[in-house]
């Protein structure tokens, strides 16, 4: 399996690659389709995410509910900007942890290589202020169980 | 000796496009800040401002060499932001890799169905 790729793009984006051994329609509609979400968007181990609303139109609404069953949990807002099935996601998005973050705005295309699909992921941040914090401290929250886990196994 | 690396501190400072530039010109080799003032155009008082935000974020350390005082890239704390990246790449991979067990799952079913 291809390796993931992230890097820090200009003063203010994050970009993130990976190749997956499936058609761009269904990793389009796994990263559309709330069933399908709420099976692989969970962070880390023991996590669930019971709520999960993508109206996937334009204006259509992103809610992710998540818990780790014990009482911890923080949830995401969203809106869809523009979609294209099944080649291209423009979505705004923003975590509460609790305190709301900045809109993260994300624009995510699914191109076809061969009999897979590339992802680019790119998240643009209103500056490079906020890209610093969501990268030093903002993913930290949201995945903290799996740097536990990871740290166990390094 | 390992440095206490604040990662906060670390990003904020490469937030910078003049401070990555100085970081890039520092990975070839150390440099004094005249010899790191020259291809920015920049004055030396604002030069140093920047090296000392590097400094700050134990990305940069100096040493003194007569009335020399050469800046180099500090081991320690650009590998902290490397594991740091490594491990931000190792969480989302966890995602993708259940990703591709949906993706896997949602072919089966696919083909299932043509079967019939």
């Amino acid at each position: 399996m291809s390796k993931l790729t992230l890097k820090t793009e200009g003063d203010t984006h994050v970009v993130v690659t990976r190749r997956f051994a499936a058609s761009p329609e269904a990793v389009y509609r796994a990263h559309t389709d709330p069933k399908l979400l709420q099976k692989w968007l969970l962070g880390p181990e023991g996590w669930t995410m019971p709520v999960c609303i993508s109206e996937a139109k334009p204006g259509g609404k992103i809610r992710y509910e998540w818990t780790n069953g014990k009482g911890g949990g923080f949830h995401l807002t969203g809106e869809y900007v523009e979609l294209e099935p099944y080649s291209r996601i423009v979505h705004v998005e923003r975590m509460f942890l609790p305190d709301r973050t900045p809109d993260n705005h994300v624009e995510t295309r699914f191109d076809a290589d061969g009999t897979g699909t590339q992802m680019t992921m790119r998240m643009t941040l209103p500056d490079a202020k906020t890209r610093a914090a969501m990268l030093s401290t903002g993913m930290e929250k949201g995945m903290e169980a799996s740097y536990v886990r990871l740290d166990e196994m390094l | 000796m390992i440095a206490a690396v604040n990662l906060d501190m670390t990003f904020a400072a490469l937030a910078d496009p003049t401070r990555r530039a100085i970081l890039a010109r520092l990975a070839k080799g150390e440099a004094t800040v005249t010899e790191l003032a020259a291809p920015f155009k920049m004055t030396q008082p604002a030069i140093s401002q920047h090296l000392r935000a590097l400094e700050d974020a134990g990305l940069v350390v100096s040493r003194v060499d007569g009335t020399r005082r050469p800046r180099r890239l500090a081991k320690a704390g650009i590998e902290a932001m490397d594991q740091w990246l490594a491990m931000l790449r190792k969480a989302l991979e966890k995602n993708y890799n259940r990703l591709d067990k949906v993706l896997a799952e949602m072919e089966a079913a696919t083909n299932k169905g043509d079967k019939r």
